[in-house]
């Protein structure tokens, strides 16, 4: 077994575990935070995608040990119902999920394209950029035009 | 009722803060108490006797608290999984379908079949033991190909040829002879491949028995929980269903792959017992390629007959459908009735007869996926009416529009009666929208760049509202398709629809209370919409071949209806007057020529106090139920016409653009109905471009994960273009005609016609991957420099 502390949505999270845990299976099962999804286990569908120290990652694919001392943010830190982050008012917006299982990957994933590339994306650059995520329900028309509002409201 | 949330409107979905917050709940958020985690040891071969299975050292290892078998299920008398759906031969024998445990007994029949499950305190464990279990298998052939299975030894005893039916539809004598008067015969040969449906979420399942009443429960990912439950209890055998509760709560896409009952549900829900704890199994990504129903996976020779002006005379086609090792749950009419009474597409054809011999193999059972027996169909008219006016010199367009049905009711050859369409206005409008004038020029212009421009038009029907139970009956389903709803309306006046549909992504909880609140003139954050749980709806069918609008809302609005006929009782008492002259509208019982009123919600609290009324004469209360059985299937219908650049020296072929016009009659929530066309438009192109599910002539499944697998991706696709013509549905009470799978009807044969044209020969398979389309290319420019 392992020790691993890490910073997660702002709290602080010290935990003993399988040193073979992954980091989504932590978030899921240790600390019950389910919006973390797993589609595929092998980092290609990106249902996973967290932040790690500010940058996107798929938690599917990273041991939790890994990550000791590093601060994680998931969907459920970027904002609530009452209170949400622009990506996710824009994918409600524009229509830009259905069953909803690969969205907070798309919206962690976005709000990442929007860190590295500015708040101005163009349709190519936002099509090319979600190339790690994967969804079988919107053919992806409306995450497109989400993303492009979601980016230009983060300003 | 607000015009903002009214029928019609692009109301937003109510159910998306839970989704874009992380707050919803699949069946792998929920832990219960306690829970134990599966693991099942599936086959790493394709066809094989079990010889012996020693699980001894798999018991003892740590954390396991049980490994299960086979025997274990017979000596339980658990039943086998069932396919629901009864086929006839063309000599009136019944379809040969050997028996399906859910766990191996004695036989393995495709990679991934399941051997055994092992129960531990956590997954690690379980999987860790499954290791230890040790099987002997005799190895026999696989059988992969279609064309060799006759010969290739029998899967199932029942079928020694590993024919399942060979069974027609249509008048076979009638079709010879508009063969024998034509000018000229089209002929094509196809293959529609095989896919894998792929939903998001993985299939899950907790089985939880509790010891203290008797009553299982399982949480699962299913689109029809109801059906789950008739299935476990009356066939399968687990309890009556008085003593078992299934709950699919949020599901994370379906597709189809999550209306089957497969053998992992079953062995969970079992085995809960078994171990007196709640037992969890998630299917990694490679399970579910291994074991969800693939979908597709025909060989077809089709040959059409035509007049000396064009006009279609006959159709003629042969098809062989892969059914996989397993007749799955519907499987045995996905390429029977949900196929060739499709075969007459759009088109006004004389006669027509279809042959399909249904054969296992040793791979996956195949079963519906989006669209089911209806894309197969439309690939199959859409690509050779493509041919056929090529090999006329028609232009497609005019082709298509000579042909086309023009009145109806109109009666097909092929059982099914249309009652309504207007083909050439979505015709018409998809001629604008995509600039068909100006292609000629287009096509010019990429020749420049050297890139070859090609466009396809396809023209589909689809039958949905699935489906007249009488009707269905009669053709061999188990089954009546009607739906159920249910309207409680509380003292104060909010409602709660429960509904035997199931929503997995397609906004039920928006457009179901956008409907009820429109009926009934109340705020739609008034009405909340209840479903997928068996002990709080009493029945249901659940959501599949796009029937939760056509089918599901019209017991809606049936239920509707009797709840605002109460109302008018209550009202009548509550404002004395007599009922005949209580009058309903924009959420008012009035009494007419009077400025007397009550609002909806306080009719609602007169019915639930009973003081204004005797009820011994009017039964308290307000709440009412529905059952809804169509008369007909609905036909909707369109065109979708795609355009294609194609860089000849690496084969990449670039949608540049995509024209859908559809034709769905009366639409509730045309955001959501456009989301549903752009999500079926994107599986349709993954099946002409990229997905194909590839076994090796060892029957093992070479694309096994998203690394094999070509999902399309954001990159692989352009924005649509969707316009919609609106002919409104005659046989069911909202006009309404279904939109789930359209755009997956549709698209395949508008890319192949499309890339066809741009390559100037017919000679293109799906997926047309770029070395496909290169290799197209190549034959392309022979046969021009042959010219």
């Amino acid at each position: 077994m392992a020790s691993v502390t890490l910073t997660v949505n702002g709290k602080q999270v010290t935990a003993t575990v399988d040193p073979r845990t992954l980091l989504a299976q932590f978030l899921r099962e240790n600390l019950h935070l389910t919006g973390t999804h797993v589609g595929c286990d092998t980092s290609q569908c990106g249902a996973c995608v967290v932040h790690v120290n500010g940058r996107a990652v798929k938690s599917c694919t990273t041991l939790a040990v890994s990550c000791d001392g590093a601060s994680v943010t998931t969907i459920e830190g970027i904002g609530t119902p009452d209170n949400l982050h622009p990506m996710q008012t824009a994918f409600r917006e524009n229509h830009g999920l259905q069953c909803g299982f690969c969205t907070p990957g798309m919206i962690m994933s976005a709000i990442d394209i929007v860190n590295r590339k500015g708040n101005k994306l163009d349709e190519h650059t936002i099509r090319e950029e979600l190339e790690g995520n994967i969804c079988r329900c919107t053919g992806y028309h409306n995450i497109v035009k989400a993303v492009a509002q979601g980016a230009a409201a983060m300003k | 009722m607000s015009a903002k949330t009214g029928v019609g409107a692009p109301v937003l979905r109510k159910e998306d803060f839970r989704f874009i917050t992380g707050k919803g709940q699949y069946t792998d958020d929920i832990n219960r108490q306690d829970q134990a985690y599966a693991y099942f040891l599936r086959s790493p071969h394709a066809h094989a006797n079990i010889k012996k299975l020693d699980i001894s050292a798999a018991q003892k290892a740590p954390g396991v608290l049980g490994v299960l078998t086979g025997d274990d299920l017979a000596a339980d008398k658990i039943g086998g999984l069932i396919c629901g759906w009864m086929i006839h031969n063309k000599d009136g024998s019944p379809m040969k379908a050997g028996a399906h445990p859910a766990l191996a007994q004695g036989k393995v029949r495709y990679v991934g079949d399941h051997v055994a499950v092992v129960i531990a305190d956590t997954y690690a464990q379980a999987k860790d033991a499954a290791e230890k279990i040790i099987v002997d298998y005799q190895v026999l052939p696989a059988v992969v190909d279609m064309n060799k299975a006759k010969s290739a030894g029998a899967i199932h005893d029942v079928a020694p040829d590993n024919v399942v039916y060979d069974w027609h539809l249509g008048d076979k004598a009638a079709t010879d002879a508009a063969f024998s008067k034509a000018k000229h015969v089209t002929k094509i040969d196809l293959v529609n491949n095989r896919l894998i449906p792929n939903a998001m979420e993985p299939r899950a399942a907790i089985g939880d028995f509790d010891s203290g009443t008797g009553v299982y429960t399982l949480y699962t990912t299913s689109q029809n929980p109801h059906v789950a439950r008739l299935v476990l209890s009356a066939f399968v055998g687990i309890a009556p269903e008085h003593k078992l509760r299934v709950i699919a709560p949020d599901v994370g896409g379906g597709f189809g792959s999550k209306i089957f009952i497969y053998a992992e549900e079953t062995v969970c829900v079992w085995a809960s017992k078994k171990v007196g704890r709640p037992v969890k199994w998630t299917a990694d990504r490679t399970e579910a390629f291994l074991s969800d129903a693939h979908g597709r996976d025909h060989i077809s020779h089709a040959e059409l007959a035509l007049d000396d002006k064009g006009k279609i005379l006959g159709l003629r086609v042969k098809t062989k459908a892969n059914l996989g090792a397993y007749l799955s749950t519907f499987s045995s009419c996905v390429p029977t009735y949900l196929y060739a009474p499709l075969l007459s597409g759009q088109y006004d054809i004389p006669a027509i007869y279809a042959e399909v011999e249904g054969i296992y193999t040793t791979t996956a059972p195949v079963d519906a996926y989006r669209g089911a027996g209806r894309p197969e169909a439309t690939f199959l008219i859409e690509r050779i009416i493509e041919k056929a006016a090529r090999e006329t010199g028609s232009d497609p367009a005019m082709f298509r529009r000579k042909n086309f049905i023009k009145s109806f009711p109109h009666q097909t050859p092929v059982i099914m009666a249309y009652d309504t369409g207007n083909y050439t206005a979505s015709l018409d409008l998809a001629l604008e929208m995509a600039d068909y004038k100006n292609f000629a020029k287009r096509k010019k212009d990429s020749a420049k760049n050297g890139k070859l421009r090609g466009i396809g038009f396809s023209a589909y029907i689809e039958a949905c509202g699935i489906a007249p139970s009488a009707a269905v009956g009669s053709l061999g389903a188990g089954v009546g398709l009607w739906e159920s709803a249910e309207i409680r309306v509380n003292p104060v006046g909010t409602v709660e629809v429960l509904t035997g549909s199931h929503s997995h992504g397609q906004g039920h909880e928006t457009t179901f209370a956008q409907l009820v609140a429109d009926r009934l003139g109340i705020d739609i954050d008034s009405v909340a919409v209840v479903h997928g749980d068996t002990d709080k709806v009493q029945f249901g069918m659940g959501t599949y071949g796009s029937r939760s609008g056509a089918v599901g809302m019209s017991a809606i609005v049936k239920a509707v209806d009797k709840v605002i006929a109460k109302g008018k009782k209550v009202a009548a008492y509550a404002l004395e007057a007599a009922e005949k002259d209580i009058q309903f509208k924009d959420g008012r019982f009035s009494v007419a020529g009077t400025d007397k009123s009550l609002a909806f919600g306080e009719v609602a609290l007169q019915a639930y106090i009973a003081h204004k009324f005797n009820g011994q004469d009017l039964e308290p209360g307000l709440k009412e139920g529905a059952f809804y059985d169509p008369t007909n299937f609905t036909f909707p219908s369109g065109v979708h016409i795609c355009e294609v650049e194609i860089d000849p020296d690496t084969g990449t072929t670039d949608i540049v653009k995509w024209t859908a016009v559809d034709d769905f009659g009366n639409v509730i929530n045309p955001m959501i109905v456009e989301g549903q066309v752009h999500g079926g438009i994107a599986q349709g192109v993954g099946q002409a471009l990229l997905e194909g599910a590839h076994y090796n002539a060892d029957g093992q499944l070479v694309t096994a994960s998203y690394m094999d697998y070509t999902m399309p991706r954001a990159d692989d696709l352009p924005s649509f273009d969707v316009g919609m013509t609106n002919t409104p549905c005659t046989t069911n009470p909202l006009g309404i005609k279904g939109c789930g799978e359209a755009g997956a009807i549709a698209a395949p044969p508008a890319v192949i016609n499309a890339i066809t044209d741009a390559v100037g020969h017919e000679d293109v398979p799906m997926p047309a991957t770029p070395y496909a389309v290169w290799q197209a290319c190549q034959k392309g420019a022979r046969k021009l420099a042959a010219e």
